[in-house]
């Protein structure tokens, strides 16, 4: 992009969220750079801040770098600046939360969610974190998914039946792996 | 390709190109009987499939709107998919796992085996197993279904080796890795299967029968089909005479084009099926088409589904290896002592990581319970059920007025309320399940409620009484005789198989009698 543009760009920005990635991590090892920052167009830096704890408190994996949280808010946002309906959803429903949600304790939040279970805002964060926080290349690292086969040839040579815990299946109820 | 003129009223209009409209586009063409195809979606391939389950959801699935209502928990955990079906070329064959089993000969006659049941709309079938076998064994032949006709099996996958190991701690004895249409060789022009998992996004090697890449492309090569991709039928006219004799559709653009049909095969899964069949109402047709017996859209099916997840204290990566390949056959009997008529499978089954989730752990909520879950998921194995589930009339599909798509057109309603013989099913499946695998040292099992209805039948269904259905035994409309059902609409009752084999089978037995009928001037 160009400078002007890039400049244009950064003055529609909002909000910013940033932070560190922890060292000896599994996405330490594929992350580009140690600390990150993602920006925000329809929501503040405190919104953002506070959606983060949000996504957290649905999904809590606590080895699992706020960057991967903080992908699924840039989504979520990214949208909320198209959909002024979104926006006003998060908004209020952010609002509702009150300031102090992002800094309390894990059982405050649980509580504080479980109060608005039903509501279109929760079920809104509830739907977007469990359907983008496990897509990105960090959950994969995190979680031990090796995502994308078929560029390598699959897992015909590469461990689909490596499991030796468990007796084999006799070959009558299975069939021969093929190049064997 | 060819093209076949607007107002040509000589050939066949075929809406649908899945397992039913694909391959009898196929079987008609081959006997030279020119065709046109109408697909909603567009034309994926191999190469273009993606391989980021999300992106791939959005590229194959049938996205347009929907409403749903009724006490089943698709309505609470997926309020706006009550079904998850393709919009693709090829249709659901082209996300559909590869498994097929057949329906049991007991299971065609289900009114007869299981009796009068409270709340549910049983009929038998009007044809026998014995009429149909041989039609399963083509299909199985053309779709090179492993263990049947000397075809080997598929290999066992770790996944798979969790469930043979528990079954056999229960005394299962017919566990094996499945009828699949997935290739453990070359064969048939296609590839073997390199076991890497995304059967559900499109098979890039091709692996997997799908019409997308079989049957159309040899329909093509006849000469006598004109396949017509992004084009949403929305209407199909009649004459005077009472028989159909054009389809109006939208194309690509969005524009209204109409072609005129000699004949007419409705195969747009069983949701847009009777929506279509709805929506072409007229003077003469006040509830639409074949539908004198207000059978359509009713008795709507959907299996008994369900998953149980095994969480053990070793890896198992259950994603690598072929989806669906294995399957437990033990408990596909009517033993009503088990507290419920009619069978089920316990079928294999592992999702992708960024589907897993909201796809396989729809109501295990949010928090630190979930997340214990997901925790695991390299250690995790699976299963889940495929079970008869029982017809009601209640069940059904209707047009909702107060919701349009993009056409303006009203949207289908789905309603679905569980019979009670379905929960009871259910819960002993899932009992199944969790034994299996607590059997061989689960640490932990977790049951979770099913997908949107991906196998969705039994809304035109035949029956020899036209009073209780809306086709004869060869899916022909009873008020309509140059009007077809093609796709899984047309079970008379859904057994508990999945239901491509049997819609392939029925597809090409119907295209043999379309034959027999026009060379016979009956059509």
């Amino acid at each position: 992009m160009d400078h002007a543009q890039g400049r244009r760009e950064f003055l529609k920005t909002t909000g910013l969220i940033s932070g560190l990635v922890a060292a000896g991590t599994p996405f330490a090892l594929i992350a580009p750079a140690r600390a990150w920052a993602v920006e925000l167009t329809a929501l503040s830096s405190a919104e953002g801040r506070t959606l983060m704890a949000v996504t957290r408190t649905i999904a809590p994996h606590d080895r699992l770098e706020d960057a991967a949280y903080a992908l699924v808010v840039k989504g979520i946002d990214a949208d909320a600046a198209r959909d002024p309906a979104l926006r006003a959803l998060l908004v209020r429903g952010i609002a509702g939360l009150g300031p102090g949600f992002a800094r309390a304790p894990e059982a405050a939040r649980v509580r504080a969610l479980q109060a608005i279970e039903h509501s279109p805002f929760f079920q809104t964060l509830r739907t977007r974190t469990l359907g983008s926080l496990y897509a990105t290349p960090m959950a994969y690292a995190y979680f031990g998914y090796e995502g994308e086969a078929f560029s390598k040839g699959g897992y015909l040579q590469r461990g689909f039946n490596d499991l030796h815990w468990l007796p084999d299946v006799p070959l009558e109820d299975a069939g021969p792996v093929p190049g064997t | 390709m060819t093209q076949i003129a607007q107002d040509d009223d000589g050939a066949v209009v075929i809406i649908g190109s899945g397992a039913g409209g694909g391959t009898l586009a196929h079987e008609l063409t081959r006997r030279g009987i020119r065709v046109v195809l109408l697909e909603a979606g567009a034309r994926q391939s191999l190469e273009s499939f993606s391989q980021f389950p999300p992106q791939a959801f959005v590229q194959l699935t049938w996205l347009d709107p929907r409403t749903q209502s009724g006490t089943w928990t698709v309505k609470e955990d997926y309020p706006t998919l009550p079904s998850w079906t393709a919009k693709t070329l090829g249709g659901t064959t082209v996300h559909w796992t590869g498994a097929t089993p057949r329906a049991r000969p007991w299971e065609l006659r289900a009114r007869s085996t299981y009796g009068e049941l409270p709340g549910a709309s049983l009929i038998d079938w009007p044809l026998s197993y014995e009429e149909l076998r041989p039609w399963y064994e083509l299909a199985e032949r053309r779709l090179v279904t492993t263990r049947r006709h000397g075809n080997p099996g598929l290999p066992a996958s770790n996944n798979f080796k969790v469930m043979y190991a528990g079954a056999k701690k229960l005394g299962y004895k017919r566990v094996h890795t499945g009828y699949m249409a997935i290739n453990t060789r070359p064969a048939d022009g296609r590839a073997l299967c390199i076991q890497q998992g995304f059967c559900v996004d499109g098979c890039k090697t091709g692996a997997k029968w799908s019409t997308l890449y079989t049957e159309i492309p040899r329909a093509l090569a006849t000469g006598k089909l004109d396949l017509r991709t992004e084009c949403m039928a929305t209407r199909i006219e009649h004459g005077a005479d009472g028989r159909v004799n054009a389809v109006v559709y939208r194309d690509a653009a969005g524009h209204e084009q109409r072609q005129k049909a000699r004949l007419v095969s409705v195969a747009c899964n069983a949701v847009e099926t009777p929506r279509l069949l709805l929506q072409s109402e007229s003077a003469r047709f006040p509830r639409g088409l074949a539908n004198s017996s207000d059978q359509v859209g009713r008795h709507f099916c959907h299996h008994v589904g369900g998953f149980v997840w095994g969480i053990f204290e070793k890896p198992v990566y259950a994603w690598r290896g072929a989806t669906l390949a294995g399957l437990i056959e033990d408990e596909t009997v009517n033993e009503p002592r088990r507290g419920f008529v009619g069978g089920y499978h316990l079928e294999l089954v592992m999702n992708d990581l960024p589907s897993f989730p909201l796809a396989a752990l729809p109501s295990l909520g949010w928090g630190r319970g979930f997340a214990s879950v997901m925790e695991s998921y390299r250690n995790i194995a699976g299963m889940f059920i495929n079970g008869e589930d029982m017809p009601r009339a209640t069940n059904r599909i209707t047009l909702d007025r107060e919701v349009k798509d993009r056409f303006g057109l009203p949207v289908p309603h789905v309603h679905v309320d569980d019979h009670p013989n379905d929960t009871a099913m259910r819960t002993h499946a899932q009992a199944q399940g969790a034994r299996l695998y607590e059997a061989i040292g689960a640490r932990r099992v977790v049951r979770s409620r099913g997908t949107p209805a991906t196998h969705n039948m039994c809304t035109a269904r035949m029956s020899a009484d036209r009073a209780t259905g809306v086709t004869n035994a060869y899916g022909q409309a009873h008020d309509i005789p140059n009007l077809f059902i093609s796709d899984g609409s047309q079970f008379s009752t859904p057994s508990s198989a999945n239901p491509t084999l049997t819609i392939v089978a029925l597809a090409l037995r119907q295209a043999k009698y379309i034959e027999s009928q026009l060379s016979a001037r009956q059509l």
